[in-house]
Protein backbone atom coordinates (compact mmCIF):
# COMPACT_ATOMS: atom_id res chain seq x y z
CA UNK A 1 0.00 0.00 0.00
CA UNK A 2 2.90 2.13 0.48
CA UNK A 3 3.42 4.70 -2.91
CA UNK A 4 6.35 3.75 -4.48
CA UNK A 5 7.35 7.59 -5.96
CA UNK A 6 10.57 7.85 -8.86
CA UNK A 7 10.52 11.24 -7.13
CA UNK A 8 12.80 10.11 -4.16
CA UNK A 9 14.99 8.40 -6.35
CA UNK A 10 15.84 11.13 -8.54
CA UNK A 11 15.95 13.52 -5.49
CA UNK A 12 18.69 11.51 -4.07
CA UNK A 13 21.68 9.79 -4.81
CA UNK A 14 20.04 6.28 -3.68
CA UNK A 15 19.27 3.89 -6.22
CA UNK A 16 16.52 1.19 -6.25
CA UNK A 17 16.59 -1.43 -8.91
CA UNK A 18 13.10 -2.93 -9.89
CA UNK A 19 13.52 -6.66 -10.94
CA UNK A 20 10.64 -8.99 -12.01
CA UNK A 21 11.39 -12.91 -11.15
CA UNK A 22 9.66 -14.83 -13.76
CA UNK A 23 9.83 -18.31 -12.30
CA UNK A 24 8.11 -20.84 -14.66
CA UNK A 25 6.87 -24.12 -12.77
CA UNK A 26 4.38 -26.77 -13.26
CA UNK A 27 2.32 -27.81 -10.39
CA UNK A 28 0.91 -31.42 -10.51
CA UNK A 29 -2.85 -31.67 -9.30
CA UNK A 30 -2.37 -34.97 -8.11
CA UNK A 31 -4.72 -38.22 -9.31
CA UNK A 32 -7.97 -37.43 -7.08
CA UNK A 33 -7.23 -34.10 -7.51
CA UNK A 34 -7.04 -34.50 -11.70
CA UNK A 35 -10.47 -36.76 -11.47
CA UNK A 36 -11.95 -33.46 -9.68
CA UNK A 37 -10.92 -30.92 -12.36
CA UNK A 38 -12.00 -33.48 -15.22
CA UNK A 39 -15.43 -33.81 -13.76
CA UNK A 40 -15.86 -30.13 -13.40
CA UNK A 41 -14.37 -30.06 -17.15
CA UNK A 42 -16.70 -32.09 -18.78
CA UNK A 43 -19.51 -32.99 -16.89
CA UNK A 44 -20.19 -29.84 -14.46
CA UNK A 45 -20.03 -31.98 -11.34
CA UNK A 46 -18.30 -31.61 -7.87
CA UNK A 47 -16.35 -34.57 -6.51
CA UNK A 48 -15.90 -35.36 -3.02
CA UNK A 49 -13.63 -38.07 -1.74
CA UNK A 50 -14.99 -40.09 1.15
CA UNK A 51 -12.53 -41.81 4.32
CA UNK A 52 -14.86 -44.92 4.82
CA UNK A 53 -13.03 -44.63 8.53
CA UNK A 54 -13.68 -41.50 10.01
CA UNK A 55 -17.37 -40.58 7.49
CA UNK A 56 -15.63 -37.92 5.94
CA UNK A 57 -16.48 -36.25 2.57
CA UNK A 58 -13.70 -33.87 1.43
CA UNK A 59 -14.17 -31.34 -0.80
CA UNK A 60 -11.63 -30.63 -2.80
CA UNK A 61 -10.51 -34.27 -2.97
CA UNK A 62 -7.27 -35.21 -1.43
CA UNK A 63 -5.78 -38.96 -1.09
CA UNK A 64 -4.99 -38.84 2.71
CA UNK A 65 -7.26 -38.29 5.41
CA UNK A 66 -6.33 -35.42 7.77
CA UNK A 67 -7.74 -37.41 10.82
CA UNK A 68 -6.64 -41.10 10.22
CA UNK A 69 -3.84 -40.78 7.48
CA UNK A 70 -5.77 -43.49 5.07
CA UNK A 71 -4.96 -43.60 1.57
CA UNK A 72 -8.67 -42.15 0.21
CA UNK A 73 -9.68 -43.19 -3.32
CA UNK A 74 -13.62 -43.24 -3.15
CA UNK A 75 -14.93 -40.36 -5.04
CA UNK A 76 -18.38 -39.05 -4.28
CA UNK A 77 -20.89 -36.66 -6.14
CA UNK A 78 -21.53 -33.59 -3.81
CA UNK A 79 -24.57 -30.82 -4.69
CA UNK A 80 -23.39 -28.33 -6.58
CA UNK A 81 -25.56 -26.15 -3.91
CA UNK A 82 -24.36 -25.28 -0.68
CA UNK A 83 -24.57 -23.10 2.58
CA UNK A 84 -22.40 -19.73 3.05
CA UNK A 85 -20.20 -20.05 5.99
CA UNK A 86 -18.15 -16.99 5.23
CA UNK A 87 -18.06 -13.99 3.13
CA UNK A 88 -15.19 -11.15 2.10
CA UNK A 89 -16.02 -8.37 0.13
CA UNK A 90 -12.53 -7.37 -1.81
CA UNK A 91 -12.59 -3.70 -2.83
CA UNK A 92 -9.27 -2.77 -3.52
CA UNK A 93 -7.97 -4.05 -6.75
CA UNK A 94 -5.18 -6.96 -6.44
CA UNK A 95 -2.57 -7.62 -9.16
CA UNK A 96 -3.39 -11.51 -8.61
CA UNK A 97 -7.40 -11.65 -9.06
CA UNK A 98 -8.36 -13.34 -11.78
CA UNK A 99 -11.22 -11.71 -13.05
CA UNK A 100 -11.51 -7.54 -13.60
CA UNK A 101 -13.07 -5.06 -11.19
CA UNK A 102 -14.13 -4.54 -7.57
CA UNK A 103 -15.67 -5.89 -5.35
CA UNK A 104 -14.10 -9.39 -5.38
CA UNK A 105 -16.36 -11.13 -3.48
CA UNK A 106 -15.14 -14.66 -1.94
CA UNK A 107 -16.78 -17.05 0.20
CA UNK A 108 -16.80 -20.33 1.79
CA UNK A 109 -19.41 -22.99 1.10
CA UNK A 110 -20.40 -25.83 2.34
CA UNK A 111 -21.68 -28.23 -0.55
CA UNK A 112 -24.80 -30.50 0.24
CA UNK A 113 -23.08 -33.77 1.07
CA UNK A 114 -19.89 -32.21 1.91
CA UNK A 115 -18.17 -31.94 5.81
CA UNK A 116 -15.62 -28.99 4.37
CA UNK A 117 -16.46 -26.04 2.95
CA UNK A 118 -15.24 -25.13 -0.69
CA UNK A 119 -13.50 -21.85 -1.27
CA UNK A 120 -14.42 -19.87 -4.19
CA UNK A 121 -16.09 -16.28 -5.32
CA UNK A 122 -19.85 -15.24 -5.43
CA UNK A 123 -21.30 -13.51 -8.03
CA UNK A 124 -24.82 -12.10 -8.89
CA UNK A 125 -25.09 -10.62 -5.68
CA UNK A 126 -25.11 -7.32 -3.88
CA UNK A 127 -22.56 -7.13 -1.49
CA UNK A 128 -25.34 -5.77 0.82
CA UNK A 129 -27.50 -9.14 0.58
CA UNK A 130 -24.64 -10.96 1.64
CA UNK A 131 -26.30 -13.33 4.90
CA UNK A 132 -24.26 -16.17 6.52
CA UNK A 133 -26.26 -19.03 5.78
CA UNK A 134 -27.40 -18.18 2.73
CA UNK A 135 -28.01 -20.65 0.25
CA UNK A 136 -26.16 -20.81 -3.05
CA UNK A 137 -25.51 -22.70 -6.28
CA UNK A 138 -22.33 -23.38 -8.19
CA UNK A 139 -22.27 -20.88 -11.83
CA UNK A 140 -20.47 -22.48 -14.25
CA UNK A 141 -18.45 -21.30 -17.41
CA UNK A 142 -19.75 -22.52 -20.74
CA UNK A 143 -18.21 -25.90 -22.26
CA UNK A 144 -15.90 -24.35 -24.06
CA UNK A 145 -14.11 -21.88 -21.94
CA UNK A 146 -13.72 -25.26 -19.17
CA UNK A 147 -10.54 -25.81 -19.16
CA UNK A 148 -10.17 -28.37 -15.92
CA UNK A 149 -9.60 -25.74 -13.32
CA UNK A 150 -10.96 -24.96 -10.06
CA UNK A 151 -11.89 -21.69 -12.39
CA UNK A 152 -14.43 -23.90 -14.65
CA UNK A 153 -16.98 -23.00 -12.07
CA UNK A 154 -17.24 -19.06 -12.66
CA UNK A 155 -18.58 -18.50 -9.09
CA UNK A 156 -21.65 -19.10 -6.64
CA UNK A 157 -24.87 -17.28 -7.32
CA UNK A 158 -27.60 -17.06 -4.50
CA UNK A 159 -30.44 -19.13 -4.71
CA UNK A 160 -33.75 -18.34 -5.24
CA UNK A 161 -36.37 -20.06 -3.61
CA UNK B 1 13.95 -28.32 32.78
CA UNK B 2 16.89 -28.52 34.42
CA UNK B 3 18.93 -26.16 32.36
CA UNK B 4 17.87 -22.66 30.98
CA UNK B 5 18.15 -20.08 28.57
CA UNK B 6 18.41 -16.53 28.57
CA UNK B 7 18.35 -13.31 25.93
CA UNK B 8 21.33 -11.07 27.30
CA UNK B 9 20.77 -8.81 24.37
CA UNK B 10 18.14 -7.21 22.32
CA UNK B 11 18.21 -4.81 19.54
CA UNK B 12 15.65 -3.07 16.90
CA UNK B 13 15.15 -0.87 14.40
CA UNK B 14 13.27 1.93 14.53
CA UNK B 15 10.09 0.50 12.25
CA UNK B 16 9.52 2.74 8.95
CA UNK B 17 7.38 2.54 5.74
CA UNK B 18 10.66 2.72 3.18
CA UNK B 19 14.09 2.09 4.11
CA UNK B 20 15.41 2.95 0.21
CA UNK B 21 18.62 4.26 1.89
CA UNK B 22 19.54 0.80 3.10
CA UNK B 23 19.88 -2.84 1.75
CA UNK B 24 18.72 -5.91 3.21
CA UNK B 25 22.13 -6.28 4.79
CA UNK B 26 22.88 -3.03 6.10
CA UNK B 27 19.32 -2.85 7.83
CA UNK B 28 20.41 -6.25 9.63
CA UNK B 29 23.43 -4.68 10.75
CA UNK B 30 21.94 -1.96 12.38
CA UNK B 31 20.44 -4.24 14.86
CA UNK B 32 23.93 -6.77 15.09
CA UNK B 33 26.17 -4.68 16.20
CA UNK B 34 24.41 -2.79 18.89
CA UNK B 35 23.30 -6.28 20.46
CA UNK B 36 27.74 -7.59 19.53
CA UNK B 37 28.22 -4.37 21.85
CA UNK B 38 25.57 -4.50 24.84
CA UNK B 39 27.03 -8.59 25.28
CA UNK B 40 30.44 -7.85 24.27
CA UNK B 41 30.61 -10.38 22.32
CA UNK B 42 32.26 -11.09 18.59
CA UNK B 43 33.05 -13.15 15.32
CA UNK B 44 35.79 -15.29 15.02
CA UNK B 45 36.53 -18.65 13.57
CA UNK B 46 38.72 -19.31 17.01
CA UNK B 47 35.60 -20.49 19.02
CA UNK B 48 36.85 -18.99 21.79
CA UNK B 49 34.91 -17.86 25.17
CA UNK B 50 33.40 -14.30 23.56
CA UNK B 51 32.51 -15.83 20.18
CA UNK B 52 29.40 -16.22 18.89
CA UNK B 53 29.19 -19.84 18.01
CA UNK B 54 25.89 -19.87 15.84
CA UNK B 55 23.62 -17.72 13.72
CA UNK B 56 19.66 -18.18 13.35
CA UNK B 57 18.84 -15.98 10.64
CA UNK B 58 14.89 -15.50 10.02
CA UNK B 59 13.96 -13.73 6.31
CA UNK B 60 11.19 -14.77 3.76
CA UNK B 61 12.43 -15.38 -0.03
CA UNK B 62 9.83 -14.10 -1.57
CA UNK B 63 10.07 -10.45 0.41
CA UNK B 64 13.83 -10.38 -0.18
CA UNK B 65 13.38 -11.34 -3.85
CA UNK B 66 16.06 -13.90 -3.81
CA UNK B 67 16.06 -17.38 -2.89
CA UNK B 68 17.99 -18.32 0.04
CA UNK B 69 17.67 -14.85 1.15
CA UNK B 70 20.34 -15.81 4.47
CA UNK B 71 23.11 -15.83 1.82
CA UNK B 72 22.22 -11.58 0.91
CA UNK B 73 22.86 -10.77 4.49
CA UNK B 74 25.24 -13.38 4.73
CA UNK B 75 28.67 -10.99 5.32
CA UNK B 76 26.51 -8.60 8.00
CA UNK B 77 25.30 -11.74 9.89
CA UNK B 78 28.45 -13.32 10.94
CA UNK B 79 27.78 -16.62 8.96
CA UNK B 80 30.82 -16.83 7.54
CA UNK B 81 32.16 -17.07 10.99
CA UNK B 82 29.84 -19.65 13.08
CA UNK B 83 27.12 -22.06 12.18
CA UNK B 84 23.87 -20.66 10.39
CA UNK B 85 20.92 -21.72 9.87
CA UNK B 86 17.42 -20.26 8.17
CA UNK B 87 14.00 -20.03 9.26
CA UNK B 88 11.86 -19.19 7.04
CA UNK B 89 8.68 -18.39 9.03
CA UNK B 90 8.01 -15.67 11.78
CA UNK B 91 11.09 -15.29 13.82
CA UNK B 92 9.60 -16.46 16.73
CA UNK B 93 10.31 -20.08 15.34
CA UNK B 94 14.01 -19.03 14.58
CA UNK B 95 14.04 -17.72 18.53
CA UNK B 96 12.69 -21.77 19.24
CA UNK B 97 15.55 -22.73 17.07
CA UNK B 98 17.80 -21.03 18.60
CA UNK B 99 16.91 -22.27 21.95
CA UNK B 100 16.80 -25.57 21.28
CA UNK B 101 20.22 -24.96 19.64
CA UNK B 102 21.60 -24.42 22.93
CA UNK B 103 19.48 -26.77 25.29
CA UNK B 104 20.78 -29.58 22.73
CA UNK B 105 24.38 -28.77 23.96
CA UNK B 106 25.95 -27.72 21.04
CA UNK B 107 26.24 -24.33 21.80
CA UNK B 108 27.09 -21.74 24.40
CA UNK B 109 25.67 -18.25 22.66
CA UNK B 110 23.74 -18.12 19.72
CA UNK B 111 22.96 -14.54 17.49
CA UNK B 112 19.34 -14.51 15.75
CA UNK B 113 18.78 -11.96 13.32
CA UNK B 114 15.33 -11.42 11.28
CA UNK B 115 15.01 -8.44 8.74
CA UNK B 116 11.78 -8.22 6.18
CA UNK B 117 11.64 -4.89 3.72
CA UNK B 118 8.01 -5.12 2.95
CA UNK B 119 8.40 -2.07 0.85
CA UNK B 120 11.04 -4.34 -1.20
CA UNK B 121 8.16 -6.48 -2.87
CA UNK B 122 4.73 -6.36 -3.92
CA UNK B 123 2.22 -8.00 -0.55
CA UNK B 124 -0.84 -9.50 -2.67
CA UNK B 125 1.70 -11.14 -5.04
CA UNK B 126 4.03 -12.86 -2.24
CA UNK B 127 1.10 -14.02 0.24
CA UNK B 128 -1.21 -15.50 -3.28
CA UNK B 129 1.99 -17.53 -3.75
CA UNK B 130 1.42 -19.18 -0.24
CA UNK B 131 -1.63 -21.00 -1.64
CA UNK B 132 -2.15 -24.26 -3.32
CA UNK B 133 -1.52 -23.81 -7.02
CA UNK B 134 -4.03 -25.95 -8.16
CA UNK B 135 -7.33 -25.50 -5.49
CA UNK B 136 -6.73 -22.19 -3.93
CA UNK B 137 -4.05 -19.59 -6.02
CA UNK B 138 -6.06 -18.94 -9.32
CA UNK B 139 -8.75 -17.59 -7.45
CA UNK B 140 -6.75 -14.89 -6.02
CA UNK B 141 -6.75 -15.36 -2.25
CA UNK B 142 -3.99 -13.42 -0.49
CA UNK B 143 -3.75 -13.41 3.45
CA UNK B 144 -5.92 -9.82 3.53
CA UNK B 145 -8.71 -11.41 2.01
CA UNK B 146 -8.43 -14.64 3.82
CA UNK B 147 -8.24 -12.74 6.93
CA UNK B 148 -11.71 -11.15 5.79
CA UNK B 149 -13.19 -14.71 5.89
CA UNK B 150 -11.82 -15.32 9.20
CA UNK B 151 -12.82 -11.96 10.53
CA UNK B 152 -16.49 -12.04 9.12
CA UNK B 153 -17.11 -16.22 10.60
CA UNK B 154 -15.60 -14.88 13.95
CA UNK B 155 -18.00 -12.36 14.21
CA UNK B 156 -20.94 -14.70 13.07
CA UNK B 157 -19.68 -17.38 15.14
CA UNK B 158 -19.14 -15.62 18.53
CA UNK B 159 -21.34 -12.14 18.29
CA UNK B 160 -17.91 -10.00 18.12
CA UNK B 161 -18.38 -6.46 16.21
CA UNK B 162 -16.59 -4.29 14.06
CA UNK B 163 -16.48 -1.93 17.49
CA UNK B 164 -14.63 -4.46 19.43
CA UNK B 165 -12.36 -4.23 16.01
CA UNK B 166 -11.66 -1.04 15.93
CA UNK B 167 -11.32 -0.93 19.25
CA UNK B 168 -7.69 -2.87 19.26
CA UNK B 169 -6.46 -0.66 17.05
CA UNK B 170 -7.31 2.34 18.44
CA UNK B 171 -5.46 0.82 21.74
CA UNK B 172 -2.44 -0.72 19.97
CA UNK B 173 -1.64 2.31 17.53
CA UNK B 174 -2.14 4.74 21.38
CA UNK B 175 0.28 2.07 22.88
CA UNK B 176 2.44 3.02 19.52
CA UNK B 177 2.72 6.92 21.14
CA UNK B 178 4.29 5.71 23.70
CA UNK B 179 6.86 3.34 21.56
CA UNK B 180 9.85 5.01 19.98
CA UNK B 181 10.22 2.50 17.29
CA UNK B 182 6.80 2.37 16.14
CA UNK B 183 6.01 3.39 12.84
CA UNK B 184 2.68 4.96 12.86
CA UNK B 185 1.77 5.84 16.19
CA UNK B 186 -1.97 7.26 16.28
CA UNK B 187 -4.23 9.21 18.87
CA UNK B 188 -7.67 7.70 16.91
CA UNK B 189 -10.97 7.22 18.18
CA UNK B 190 -13.34 3.94 17.34
CA UNK B 191 -15.21 6.31 14.73
CA UNK B 192 -11.89 7.02 13.38
CA UNK B 193 -11.04 3.39 12.35
CA UNK B 194 -15.19 2.28 11.29
CA UNK B 195 -15.26 5.54 8.58
CA UNK B 196 -11.61 4.73 7.11
CA UNK B 197 -11.80 3.22 3.95
CA UNK B 198 -13.48 -0.49 3.80
CA UNK B 199 -10.45 -2.46 2.36
CA UNK B 200 -11.93 -5.59 2.48
CA UNK B 201 -15.10 -5.75 4.34
CA UNK B 202 -15.08 -5.99 7.04
CA UNK B 203 -11.55 -4.83 7.32
CA UNK B 204 -11.22 -1.30 7.38
CA UNK B 205 -7.60 0.40 6.46
CA UNK B 206 -6.96 1.63 10.09
CA UNK B 207 -8.20 -2.68 11.06
CA UNK B 208 -4.83 -3.16 9.29
CA UNK B 209 -0.97 -2.82 9.54
CA UNK B 210 1.30 -0.13 7.63
CA UNK B 211 4.16 -1.52 4.87
CA UNK B 212 7.08 -1.55 7.26
CA UNK B 213 10.43 -2.22 6.74
CA UNK B 214 12.83 -3.25 9.61
CA UNK B 215 15.28 -5.92 11.58
CA UNK B 216 16.02 -7.48 15.17
CA UNK B 217 18.55 -8.93 16.81
CA UNK B 218 18.85 -10.99 19.75
CA UNK B 219 21.77 -13.00 21.74
CA UNK B 220 20.66 -16.16 23.75
CA UNK B 221 22.66 -17.81 25.69
CA UNK B 222 23.16 -20.91 28.20
CA UNK B 223 21.75 -20.13 31.96
CA UNK B 224 25.59 -19.73 33.12
CA UNK B 225 26.88 -17.87 30.19
CA UNK B 226 23.77 -15.39 30.24
CA UNK B 227 24.24 -13.99 33.94
CA UNK B 228 28.36 -13.28 33.05
CA UNK B 229 27.03 -11.38 30.12
CA UNK B 230 24.45 -9.41 31.27
CA UNK B 231 22.67 -8.53 34.93
CA UNK B 232 19.13 -8.92 33.64
CA UNK B 233 18.90 -11.90 31.73
CA UNK B 234 15.33 -12.30 30.33
CA UNK B 235 14.46 -16.22 30.33
CA UNK B 236 12.61 -18.64 27.80
CA UNK B 237 10.52 -20.77 29.99
CA UNK B 238 8.31 -22.16 27.19
CA UNK B 239 7.99 -22.33 23.62
CA UNK B 240 5.70 -24.78 20.95
CA UNK B 241 4.22 -24.14 17.46
CA UNK B 242 1.63 -26.12 15.56
CA UNK B 243 0.38 -25.95 12.04
CA UNK B 244 -3.59 -25.59 10.93
CA UNK B 245 -4.31 -27.89 7.81
CA UNK B 246 -3.63 -25.93 4.53
CA UNK B 247 -7.07 -25.81 2.74
CA UNK B 248 -9.22 -23.26 3.89
CA UNK B 249 -12.63 -24.73 3.84
CA UNK B 250 -11.12 -27.23 6.48
CA UNK B 251 -11.15 -25.15 8.73
CA UNK B 252 -13.50 -23.59 10.87
CA UNK B 253 -12.10 -20.15 10.80
CA UNK B 254 -13.43 -18.82 13.89
CA UNK B 255 -11.28 -21.33 15.59
CA UNK B 256 -7.97 -21.57 16.16
CA UNK B 257 -6.79 -25.27 17.02
CA UNK B 258 -3.18 -24.73 16.25
CA UNK B 259 -2.88 -22.02 18.85
CA UNK B 260 -4.41 -23.87 21.29
CA UNK B 261 -2.03 -26.47 20.85
CA UNK B 262 1.08 -24.45 20.66
CA UNK B 263 -0.02 -22.87 23.92
CA UNK B 264 -0.84 -25.79 25.68
CA UNK B 265 2.24 -27.19 25.06
CA UNK B 266 4.72 -23.87 26.33
CA UNK B 267 2.17 -23.35 29.62
CA UNK B 268 3.04 -26.85 30.40
CA UNK B 269 6.97 -26.33 29.65
CA UNK B 270 6.44 -22.99 31.93
CA UNK B 271 4.48 -24.47 33.93
CA UNK B 272 1.89 -21.76 33.40
CA UNK B 273 -1.81 -23.56 34.46
CA UNK B 274 -3.82 -20.30 35.08
CA UNK B 275 -2.22 -17.77 32.17
CA UNK B 276 -4.84 -15.54 32.36
CA UNK B 277 -3.62 -14.77 35.99
CA UNK B 278 0.15 -15.67 35.79
CA UNK B 279 0.97 -13.83 32.49
CA UNK B 280 1.47 -9.91 33.63
CA UNK B 281 1.63 -8.50 29.63
CA UNK B 282 1.33 -10.15 26.10
CA UNK B 283 2.09 -9.36 23.11
CA UNK B 284 0.30 -10.79 20.17
CA UNK B 285 0.33 -10.46 16.51
CA UNK B 286 -2.36 -8.37 15.29
CA UNK B 287 -1.65 -7.89 11.95
CA UNK B 288 -5.45 -7.20 11.30
CA UNK B 289 -7.14 -6.36 14.68
CA UNK B 290 -9.59 -9.09 14.79
CA UNK B 291 -6.86 -11.39 15.13
CA UNK B 292 -5.85 -10.24 18.51
CA UNK B 293 -9.34 -10.96 20.12
CA UNK B 294 -9.26 -14.49 19.00
CA UNK B 295 -5.55 -15.08 18.77
CA UNK B 296 -6.10 -13.94 22.59
CA UNK B 297 -8.72 -17.18 23.13
CA UNK B 298 -7.26 -19.33 20.66
CA UNK B 299 -4.21 -18.44 23.59
CA UNK B 300 -6.37 -19.15 26.53
CA UNK B 301 -6.34 -15.77 28.36
CA UNK B 302 -10.22 -16.27 27.63
CA UNK B 303 -13.25 -18.47 26.99
CA UNK B 304 -14.49 -18.59 23.32
CA UNK B 305 -16.06 -15.25 22.27
CA UNK B 306 -14.84 -13.39 25.00
CA UNK B 307 -12.10 -11.35 23.82
CA UNK B 308 -14.37 -8.79 22.85
CA UNK B 309 -15.83 -8.07 26.35
CA UNK B 310 -12.13 -7.74 27.24
CA UNK B 311 -11.61 -4.90 25.24
CA UNK B 312 -14.70 -3.15 26.02
CA UNK B 313 -14.05 -3.31 29.85
CA UNK B 314 -10.34 -2.05 29.25
CA UNK B 315 -9.01 -5.18 30.50
CA UNK B 316 -6.14 -5.44 28.14
CA UNK B 317 -4.92 -1.38 28.13
CA UNK B 318 -2.19 -0.60 29.32
CA UNK B 319 -3.34 -0.44 33.45
CA UNK B 320 -5.66 -2.58 33.07
CA UNK B 321 -5.27 -6.55 34.42
CA UNK B 322 -3.76 -8.24 31.39
CA UNK B 323 -2.08 -5.54 29.31
CA UNK B 324 -1.45 -6.41 25.44
CA UNK B 325 0.86 -5.30 22.80
CA UNK B 326 1.94 -2.01 25.24
CA UNK B 327 4.24 -1.71 22.18
CA UNK B 328 1.35 -0.92 20.02
CA UNK B 329 1.67 -3.91 17.94
CA UNK B 330 1.78 -5.09 14.50
CA UNK B 331 -1.00 -2.38 13.86
CA UNK B 332 1.78 0.51 14.80
CA UNK B 333 4.09 -1.15 11.84
CA UNK B 334 5.90 -4.65 12.30
CA UNK B 335 7.02 -5.75 9.12
CA UNK B 336 5.89 -9.87 8.65
CA UNK B 337 8.63 -12.35 9.60
CA UNK B 338 10.21 -9.62 11.64
CA UNK B 339 6.22 -9.08 13.93
CA UNK B 340 7.41 -12.25 16.58
CA UNK B 341 10.79 -11.32 17.33
CA UNK B 342 9.59 -7.72 18.03
CA UNK B 343 6.70 -9.23 20.14
CA UNK B 344 9.75 -10.60 21.72
CA UNK B 345 11.78 -7.71 22.12
CA UNK B 346 8.63 -5.55 23.96
CA UNK B 347 8.43 -8.63 26.48
CA UNK B 348 12.15 -8.18 27.31
CA UNK B 349 11.81 -4.12 27.69
CA UNK B 350 9.09 -4.83 29.31
CA UNK B 351 10.80 -7.51 32.10
CA UNK B 352 13.29 -5.96 32.13
CA UNK B 353 11.58 -2.34 33.43
CA UNK B 354 13.00 -0.39 30.35
CA UNK B 355 9.63 -0.17 28.67
CA UNK B 356 9.62 3.49 29.60
CA UNK B 357 6.41 5.13 29.39
CA UNK B 358 4.76 2.05 28.98
CA UNK B 359 5.76 0.18 31.37
CA UNK B 360 3.57 -2.32 33.04
CA UNK B 361 5.26 -2.12 36.57
CA UNK B 362 6.02 -5.28 38.12
CA UNK B 363 5.81 -7.50 34.53
CA UNK B 364 7.41 -10.54 35.74
CA UNK B 365 6.07 -12.92 32.71
CA UNK B 366 5.49 -12.11 29.50
CA UNK B 367 3.57 -14.16 26.83
CA UNK B 368 5.07 -13.67 22.36
CA UNK B 369 2.97 -14.84 19.75
CA UNK B 370 4.12 -14.80 16.04
CA UNK B 371 2.14 -16.13 13.59
CA UNK B 372 2.77 -17.20 9.63
CA UNK B 373 0.14 -17.91 6.74
CA UNK B 374 -2.87 -17.63 5.98
CA UNK B 375 -5.39 -16.94 9.02
CA UNK B 376 -2.90 -18.11 11.23
CA UNK B 377 -2.05 -21.15 9.68
CA UNK B 378 1.32 -21.34 11.96
CA UNK B 379 1.32 -20.40 15.30
CA UNK B 380 3.57 -19.50 17.70
CA UNK B 381 3.63 -19.06 21.24
CA UNK B 382 6.55 -18.16 23.88
CA UNK B 383 6.35 -17.79 27.43
CA UNK B 384 9.60 -15.60 29.13
CA UNK B 385 10.16 -14.93 32.82
CA UNK B 386 12.43 -12.31 34.83
CA UNK B 387 13.03 -14.98 37.50
ZN1 LIG C 1 -10.02 -40.91 7.95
Amino acid sequence: MTERTVEILEDSDRFVFPWQLAIPNTYPAGVVGSKFLIELRDNKKIKGIKCPECNQVYVPPRSTCKYCFGELSELVDVSDKGTLVTYAVSYEPTPVQPVEGTPVIYGIVKLDGADTGFVHMLGEVDPKQLEIGMRVKAVFKTKKKRVASILDIKYFKPLKI
Amino acid sequence: MAERVGIVAVAQTKYQPNRDEVNAGELVWETIEPVMKEAGVRFTNDDGDGDIESIVTCSQDFWDGMTISSMGVMSFTGGHHATEDKIAEDSLNALFAAYAQILSGHFDMVLVSTHTKESMGDRSIIESAAFDPVMMRPLGLDFFIAAALQARRYMDKYGVTAEQFAKVAVKNRGNGMKNPVAQEPMNITVEDVLKSKMLVDPIHQLDTKPISDGSIAMILAREEKAKKLTNKPIWITGVSNCYETHYLGDRDLAECDALVTAARRAYKMAGITLPAKEIDIAEIADEYSYQELLWMEGLGLCGRGEAGRLIDAGVTQIGGKLPVNTSGGMLSGNPNVVAGMARVAESVLQLRGEAGERQVPGASVALAHGTTGACGAHQCVMTLSNK
